[in-house]
């Protein structure tokens, strides 16, 4: 049903391949850069990748960027799998991913427009990447725009109260083209989130301020495919609560806070997580030459 | 005087009282939307206050109504420009820094094409008092890359600052004014961000002034001039980028800048002149403006005397400045 909206590059790659690309790419990216968060980027792996090959066709109208449709990564420290997923696409290179972090480069430790504007706005400062968002789904209301506006939000995020401002907003405006994704980890910078300030009843949340709610399985990649095409169907913004695992993908970051943070990782942490992901000793040592 | 005599009588520099800047702005947006259909007016529950009710019953369909939310409001105007519209943020300036960390990521370092428009700056306000008086937002402002600052004198001036706005691609904040304001031009004045202008030429010291403190350092240079003190007076709406040429040029041709603003003297324009001034060490700057301290309830005019921004004040501090400095000559 949806074989039509895969870029040409990826067509008939199945999912679980391209996720698995992305988690290496950011892990690496994140090693070269001598710091970044990979707990939370590991966590929206998956999400990203329904969202970049299967949900946001490819451009008519934006020959240079991923599609019609917008992503705001609103959880900005989660910048190396977006570059990731970019590159999945084709539009940035392998390459240029052991980039981040790096002076001058265009792949900022927080999503930066002015020198990357496929990322749409500049984020890293909790909060405010789903207002902008809003701002685009308004933007379209006015003007009569067919495509979708699409926001991840971190579950931590969720303490700012500029995301509770922008929930009555976008439930007030029935910004029915906009679509906001909880990337539900339970953790946070220092700990648990029910231990810093709890979310629950995180759905029960949502619904009051008046959006259309389902939770996810956030690493099931039919589930969340199947999910984002019923988006759209709702009078008003809708937001999926996708249950995640924070580091999902290299065993002994799961669930554990201490990889949400700016890390350094070893030489031997990188060669840890990429077996974990599956390389082998011959595609771990080639990893960034012959990309 | 009736409202047919007044419309007759002829524009004088000072002392007529005029639209406030913030109904002059409201005005100006909706008659400037009336050609440019990509002007877009975002309000936080306060459209009576900022002049932005004149667009709302122009233009509702491109009226876009926030709710008391400022941060959400910044942040969605970021996303409209996006999207290629021209949005106009209005709210008092005390209100606008509630969004400042959002001005600055969303907006400033994002390069969006977004116009804050602030009433209700400095002790302007009036009786609300200090809650609502902001005094620090030239400073803030000023501090953001990208961001350019105005602060317009009269109602003519807001009208051409806003019109220059809107043909302007990226981001800036403006000041307005809560108060019914004297004109100090008689027609809408050509406005370029980046210019000051001569509005009195003088011999020993310069007056600096921006927004409504430009009209009481025009009264003030008046008598001055019956002190035997001959003033220059210059208007700075644009506190950045700021207008170096004009004020090296002043500097060059008088002893002594006095800067005038409704604003803490910490940050704002005092500080902007005296940067520019300071790199080339010409003449001294003194700054007028609120000495650093919170404001309080009052009429504009008494709190204006209060705290030493009137124009008695300015040409009894002008003179002070003056005079102390002859007198190590």
């Amino acid at each position: 049903m949806i074989s039509v909206k895969v870029n040409s590059k990826f067509n008939g790659e199945p999912l679980p391949l391209i996720a698995n690309q992305m988690r290496r790419d950011a892990i690496w990216s994140i090693y070269q850069g001598r710091s970044g968060h990979p707990g939370g980027a590991l966590s929206c792996a998956d999400l990203l990748t329904v969202l970049f090959h299967r949900t946001m066709a490819p451009p008519k109208r934006r020959p240079d960027s991923y599609s019609d449709d917008y992503f705001v990564l609103s959880k900005g420290h989660a910048a190396p799998v977006l570059y990731a997923a970019l590159a999945s696409r084709g539009l940035l290179s392998r390459a240029e991913l052991g980039q981040l972090r790096k002076l001058g480069s265009r792949l900022q430790g927080h999503p930066d427009v002015s020198r990357l504007p496929l990322v749409e706005v500049s984020t890293g400062s909790l909060g405010q990447g789903v207002s902008f968002a809003a701002g685009l789904a308004k933007a379209m209301q006015l003007d009569g725009g067919k495509d979708r506006v699409y926001a991840l939000v971190g579950d931590g995020e969720l303490q700012e109260g500029q995301v509770w401002e922008m929930a009555m907003f976008a439930a007030h405006h029935k910004l029915a083209n906009f679509t906001v994704i909880v990337d539900y980890n339970k953790l946070q910078s220092d700990s648990a989130n029910s231990e810093v300030c709890g979310l629950e009843p995180l759905a029960d949340r949502w619904r009051a301020f008046g959006w259309r709610v389902a939770e996810i399985d956030g690493h099931d990649l039919g589930a969340i495919e199947g999910a984002l095409e019923e988006s759209g169907q709702a009078a008003g913004p809708q937001v999926f609560i996708a249950h995640t695992t924070k580091g999902k993908g290299v065993d002994f970051m799961e669930g554990q806070p201490l990889w949400h943070g700016s890390v350094t990782m070893s030489r031997e942490q990188f060669e840890q997580s990429m077996t974990a992901l599956g390389c082998g000793v011959t595609e771990i040592e080639e990893y960034g030459h012959v990309r | 005087m009736s409202a047919e005599a007044k419309a007759n009588a002829a524009p004088a520099l000072v002392g007529q009282q005029s639209d406030s800047l913030r109904e002059a702005f409201g005005k100006a947006i909706s008659q400037l939307a009336e050609t440019d259909t990509a002007i877009v007016v975002l309000d936080a529950d306060v459209a009576g206050g900022t002049g932005a009710h004149h667009f709302r019953k122009r233009h509702p369909d491109r009226f876009v109504q926030c709710g008391i939310a400022e941060q959400n409001m910044v942040g969605v105007a970021a996303g409209m420009a996006h999207r290629g519209l021209k949005p106009f943020v209005t709210t008092f300036a005390v209100f606008m820094m509630r969004g400042l960390e959002q001005i600055r990521l969303s907006v400033a370092y994002s390069g969006a094409n977004v116009k804050l428009i602030a009433s209700h700056p400095g002790l302007d306000v009036g009786p609300d008092g200090a809650s609502a008086q902001c005094l620090e937002d030239l400073a803030c402002m000023r501090a953001i890359p990208n961001m350019v600052v105005l602060s317009p004198c009269d109602a003519h001036e807001v009208a051409a600052a806003t019109r220059a706005l809107a043909n302007y691609e990226g981001p800036a904040y403006m000041r307005t004014g809560r108060s019914p304001c004297p004109n100090v031009f008689d027609a809408e004045p050509e406005f370029t961000i980046g210019k000051g202008r001569v509005l009195r030429e003088g011999r020993d010291l310069t007056l600096v002034g921006c927004g409504v403190m430009t009209q009481r350092a025009l009264v003030a240079a008046e008598q001055l001039a019956k002190e035997g003190v001959s003033a220059r007076v210059v208007h700075m709406p644009s506190i950045k980028p700021i207008d170096r040429e004009l004020l090296i040029e002043s500097a060059r041709s008088t002893q002594l800048v006095v800067t005038c603003e409704d604003h803490n003297i910490i940050g704002g324009l005092g500080s902007a002149v005296a940067e520019v001034l300071s790199e080339v060490a010409l003449v001294p700057v003194r700054r007028i403006g609120v000495e650093d301290v919170i404001g309080g309830s009052g009429e504009p005019d008494e709190l204006a005397q209060h705290y030493g921004l009137d124009a008695v004040s300015i040409i009894s501090k002008t003179l002070a400045f003056y005079r102390e400095l002859n007198s190590h000559d």
